[in-house]
């Protein structure tokens, strides 16, 4: 009798040292993530902060970029981004719809979704470099704002359909049923209640893909950001700067730079990244608690 | 169309055949009533039901009962074709409203949903005001005149039942109603689209008590307005709101559900002219 009950209570301890074992584990791998992403901030922040100042935002770069502000980096970069959501948004948005509401389920969607899996993971100079050969060469657009936001929006898109087919089927079967009930065709019934329902998920999804794409350095090196331009870009045919590769060149194509300029554009890229990132996060949090299904 | 309905009647296995061939002649007179001919469903290549052959009297309830998974759900949305949403459904048969084939060519699934409605089991409010709910159909149908909608909006309210509860909250999103409310403001929304005929699928399964009883004295209501089918699995309620009951049974997995007798409830529930009716409604099995 008392071999198997000390066997088993011995089985029981082994577990509690298991469990609390684990926890410590998976708790320290948290830390550590957490600890970087912060580490990284952090010295962006306080090496870059100090070079922040209404004239570094809204000047000229000066004295061969060694001096003066960003202000045509930033603009390049907002023109950037702009011009791809308008390019990626309808495009992406309707496939998404088409995907979750539209798209018979048989081999041919199957592959099509695997397809769009796999285009999210190419790696983004593949994309700069299908972008140089395309849109830059083949179609003659030249290195501009118009090939590096159509190279973009081949980067972003797959992160955009999949955020919308995700956020649709968010949405009750019910609803879409309650709408064909009432004599609504598909397409009244997506724009007229699914889709004002998955807006929240759509449009959050939609601005951290885009986030992203402002980031991205090695499409744009190829497709048309420029190392240093006197004026702002006047057309979509024109070279621009832009934050990312501003950065590249301040860190390694410029010798004697000061660290508080290098700093102070990670400063502007990180922060406005996770500014938007996070109005973003909250808009959508603060959209689910009103409605809960 | 005559001829369609001719062996319609003629093929009614049960129930009154006075009932059936006067409410075939009445036919052109009120609208809303439903013809089934030997209607058989099938998913794919299984046949789910077979056999079927009814009437769906105007203005008056017509109850769905049976087990679980004797296809009367499959059966009820084979009347506003909602069942053409899900790939690989087929129907055959006839069924005909008020006289036209609603599967043959031409007819528009979206045209006959205007003039069929649904209630739901759970309550599927759009997640909008109480006021845009109710008015989703009529302006699905163009209606854009902003006194007409509020009066088809406070008539369907009223014919719901919900007016009294909401008239000053018409702006108020829908989910702070109850889960009772919400139902009553499924029905009103379905009837803003002044259909002829109301399909309810246990739409009181999801609810309390007194809902339940605040839904079964809408429908009882409802009736002088349109003609309802409705599935239940709660006998009682069957017997307290329907005038006339039909019972389908799926005898085994093997083989597809079929009508096994239909007719007026009280008969019904009194003297039922099948065994398995008489062994199912006093709840000997199901």
């Amino acid at each position: 009798m008392t071999a198997p009950m000390s066997n088993r209570t011995g089985r029981a301890r082994r577990a509690r040292v298991v469990e609390g074992v684990m926890k410590v584990v998976t708790g320290a791998c948290v830390a550590m993530v957490i600890g970087a992403a912060l580490f990284v901030l952090g010295k962006i922040i306080v090496a870059g902060l100090p070079g922040i100042s209404l004239e570094f935002l809204f000047s000229k770069p000066g004295m061969g970029m060694r001096a003066g502000g960003i202000f045509p980096v930033i603009m390049g970069t907002l023109m950037l981004v702009t011009l791809t959501g308008v390019l990626v948004l309808p495009l992406g948005v309707m496939a998404g719809i088409y995907l979750s509401e539209y798209a018979p389920k048989n081999l041919m969607t199957r592959i099509v979704r695997l397809s769009i899996a796999n285009m999210a993971g190419v790696p983004s100079i593949v994309y700069g470099l299908f972008g140089l050969a395309v849109f830059v060469l083949l179609m003659q657009i030249g290195k501009s704002l118009l090939a590096s936001a159509l190279t973009l929006t081949c980067l972003t898109l797959p992160v955009i359909i999949t955020t919308t087919e995700e956020a649709l089927r968010q949405i009750p079967a019910d609803l879409r049923q309650a709408a064909l009930a009432l004599g609504a065709t598909r397409w009244r019934a997506i724009s007229k209640v699914v889709l004002p329902a998955a807006a929240p998920g759509i449009v959050t999804g939609s601005i951290l893909g885009l986030s992203r794409a402002a980031g991205e350095t090695a499409p744009i090196l190829v497709t048309g950001a420029a190392f240093f331009l006197p004026k702002l870009p006047d057309s979509v045919t024109s070279q621009y700067m832009s934050l990312p590769y501003h950065l590249y060149v301040l860190a390694t194509q410029v010798p004697n730079v000061p660290p508080e300029i290098t700093w102070g554009t990670a400063f502007v890229l990180v922060v406005g990244v996770s500014i938007v990132s996070m109005f973003a996060a909250a808009w959508r949090s603060a959209q689910r608690k009103k409605v809960k299904w | 169309m005559s001829a369609v309905l001719e062996k319609a009647v003629m093929d009614v296995p049960f129930g009154s055949l006075e009932q059936v061939r006067s409410s075939a002649s009445s036919v052109e007179a009120v609208s809303g009533s439903f013809a089934l001919v030997d209607v058989s469903v099938a998913y794919g290549s299984e046949m789910v039901i077979e056999g079927v052959n009814m009437l769906v009297p105007s203005r008056a309830v017509t109850a769905l009962i049976g087990p679980s998974g004797c296809g009367k759900s499959t059966l009820l949305r084979c009347l506003n074709r909602m069942n053409d949403e899900i790939g690989g459904v087929r129907v055959g048969g006839t069924i005909t409203l008020d006289g036209l084939d609603i599967y043959q060519k031409g007819v528009d699934p979206v045209d006959l949903r205007t003039r069929v409605g649904q209630v739901f089991q759970r309550p599927n409010p759009f997640p909008m005001s109480i006021y845009d709910n109710v008015a989703f159909g009529p302006r699905t149908q163009g209606l854009r005149k902003r006194e007409e909608l509020d009066e088809i909006i406070e008539s369907s309210l009223r014919d719901a039942a919900l007016w009294e509860e909401v008239k000053n909250h018409l702006k108020k999103h829908a989910f702070e109603l109850s889960g009772g409310q919400q139902q009553r403001l499924c029905i009103a929304r379905a009837l803003a689209t002044k259909p002829e005929v109301l399909l309810m699928d246990e739409p009181a399964s999801a609810l309390d008590p007194i809902s339940t009883q605040q839904i079964e004295d809408t429908i009882a209501e409802l009736k002088n307005l349109v003609t309802i089918v409705i599935v239940t699995h709660n006998m009682q309620q069957a017997a307290r709101i329907s005038d006339q009951t039909a019972f389908m049974l799926r005898e085994s997995m093997d083989q597809p559900a079929h009508l096994v007798e239909v007719g007026d409830t009280k008969r019904m529930f009194t003297n039922p002219e099948d065994k398995r009716t008489e062994s199912y409604i006093t709840g000997r099995f199901g």
